[in-house]
């Protein structure tokens, strides 16, 4: 067993190969599948929900990194996501302007659109990175209610910003005559920002996700993510055993926020929805705080369970469409009386079934 | 020069003035236990000497070196080690789990593997607890955790606050055997007890601290033996 723990320590090829290279090879050939036999077979309305699915998987996964693993509150994770949808979008709509002339899905899989499709998605993720840093540097010395003003402020300012921009400009001789900045703040203003190609597909969602799965794995078997975890757990005695609370708070935030920003580039580049100041406020982040909830704070299996079942229900619900909210607000209250820890509580859902060795009230002796 | 070193030291929390000019030293190689009651201020100078407070004056050195203001953090690095009061497990990870915390500062895989052993070795019931959450451990379980998991940070010196805090008689024995074994093993210990009985049995240097201030410091067995101690800690008989 020492020398089990001894090479945890010190990963090995052999170690990074099954615990990160071999399980994202396993979702690349899921995406693979998914995107070459499911789509065809159940065709574009249930296309539209995987994506919708794993864009909402990505958004509760990495929310529960801050408000799970590290047990902050922040109620502003729609901010982020609008960040990296609008400057990932920017990214594809201006450039392929400037390299194709027109804003038109360019090239097959893995063509030229594509590639410029993966680098808007990851220049978004790190723009929005970087506004998690911003956000959090100042504010994670605040505690509970206080950070979760602090986030929901940043996305209201974000949103009053986003309806400033001017319209988005569509015209090829002017966007050649256009400055950068001219470019980068003509994001369609309140109306949203239209025309951004199309490139979102089942399989980039679910490769994107592969990855934030084994981020947020690995991190919760790390000696990082425990520390993250032992913030959440008792912050003083996290202090104690040398950890920097503050930032570790801060990388918590940053790293959430980078695939928020991915989830929101997703989102821009989706069928059927249109990139929208309002689409991306308030109303969205407490949808994605609800699912972390629901889910249990800190597991990554509960956050995917509630991310999926609260896209599915409201999808099959339309025709209840008024009552949609107060289902979603009831089904909390019924929640919070009668599992207040959330569906997993802090496990994964495997662990549900494996007591813990030792847990029988035998073992559970008095002081 | 004694291993730590408090000079002067003033605390303020907001306008209430907690710690008044206490002035202390623990040699290297000893017990030194920080008696008083309620309120006089022992956790408070725990929490200053390990960084989660910040005095508003003094100074205090560690191995020669001033660490009054600097954050908890960096202080672990230097070998200076805090069981916090309330003992302060993570309730919901496991008792392995809370000892790789306590490790969180060091890089010597090996070292820290033998570390576990030896905290393994003075807590058996740790080890047949290892895979279960450490908040379903007994109150004096969990106290052997804390002082475990700090013990892994291989601290030169190590902070206790109150170990005995809301113990079975029976238990606070076996703890106060232990942390003399670990004294014996090397380690330097600043104790806060509320328990002076206890303390003095264990400790080499005694300090007694009142709404404040340090109003007697002699060697442990001097201070059980007198008549002021005697009346105000250890039921006057």
């Amino acid at each position: 067993m020492l020398g089990a723990r001894a090479a945890a320590l010190r990963p090995g090829y052999g170690f990074v190969l099954s615990r990160a290279v071999g399980p994202f090879g396993a979702f690349l050939a899921l995406a693979f599948v998914m995107q070459l036999v499911v789509v065809p077979w159940a065709g574009p309305f249930y296309e539209k929900l995987l994506m919708d699915i794993g864009i909402n998987c990505l958004l509760a996964v990495s929310l529960n990194l801050v408000n799970g693993f590290t047990g902050q509150f922040s109620i502003g994770h729609a901010g982020f996501m609008a960040v990296g949808g609008y400057v990932a979008g920017a990214v594809t709509y201006y450039g392929s302007f400037v390299l194709w002339g027109s804003p038109a899905v360019h090239g097959g899989f893995l063509g030229g659109g594509d590639l410029l499709f993966l680098a808007g998605c990851l220049v978004g993720g790190l723009f929005s990175a970087g506004a998690g840093y911003l956000v959090g540097l100042p504010s994670l010395r605040l505690r509970g209610d206080y950070l979760a003003i602090v986030t929901l402020g940043f996305g209201e300012i974000l949103r009053v910003l986003l309806q400033q921009t001017n319209d988005v400009i569509f015209v090829p001789a002017q966007i050649e005559a256009a400055t950068p900045w001219q470019m980068a703040t003509a994001l369609g203003g309140a109306l949203g920002f239209s025309g951004i190609p199309f490139y979102t597909t089942v399989f980039w969602v679910f490769v994107m996700l592969g990855l934030l799965l084994i981020v947020a794995f690995r991190l919760k078997e790390s000696s990082e993510g425990r520390a993250f975890l032992s913030i959440r757990e008792n912050e003083i005695a996290a202090e104690a055993m040398g950890i920097d609370t503050t930032r570790y708070k801060v990388r918590a935030f940053v790293l959430a926020a980078f695939f928020a920003g991915i989830a929101g580039a997703l989102f821009a580049h989706e069928t059927g929805t249109t990139l929208n100041p309002r689409e991306l406020g308030f109303q969205k982040s407490f949808d994605i705080v609800i699912m972390v909830v629901l889910g249990g704070m800190g597991s990554i299996s509960g956050a995917l369970v509630a991310a999926v079942l609260l896209t599915v229900l409201p999808e099959f619900l339309r025709e209840f469409a008024d009552w949609r909210l107060v289902i979603y607000a009831l089904s909390l209250i019924i929640m919070m009386r009668f599992r207040p820890q959330g569906l997993f509580g802090i496990r994964e859902i495997w662990e549900l079934w494996r007591k813990p060795p030792g847990a029988s009230p035998a073992g559970r002796g008095a002081s | 020069m004694a291993l730590l070193e408090i000079c002067d030291l003033d605390v303020h929390y907001g306008a209430i003035h907690a710690l008044k000019g206490v002035t202390l030293s623990v040699e290297a190689g000893q017990i030194v236990t920080l008696i008083g009651g309620n309120g006089a201020g022992k956790t408070t100078t725990l929490r200053a000497i390990s960084g989660l407070l910040t005095p508003s004056a003094g100074q205090i050195t560690f191995d020669g070196k001033r660490i009054d203001g600097r954050p908890p953090h960096e202080l672990v690095r230097l070998g200076l080690a805090h069981a916090p009061e309330g003992r302060g497990v993570f309730a919901n990870l496991t008792v392995d789990e809370n000892l790789d915390l306590g490790a969180y500062t060091r890089k010597d895989a090996a070292g820290v593997a033998a570390d576990r052993d030896k905290v393994l070795r003075l807590f058996p019931r740790l080890r047949e607890r290892l895979l279960q959450p450490a908040g379903t451990l007994s109150g004096g379980e969990q106290q052997m955790l804390a002082i475990g998991r700090a013990l892994l940070a291989r601290p030169r010196l190590l902070l206790l606050d109150e170990p005995s805090l809301g113990l079975a008689p029976q238990v606070v024995r076996t703890i106060f055997d232990i942390i003399r074994e670990i004294n014996a093993a090397g380690t330097t210990i600043l104790l806060v007890e509320q328990n002076a009985h206890m303390a003095l049995r264990v400790a080499h240097m005694g300090y007694v601290l009142e709404v404040g201030r340090i109003v007697m410091a002699d060697r442990a067995s001097v201070l059980a033996a007198s008549d002021d101690v005697r009346k105000a800690y250890l039921g006057g008989h």
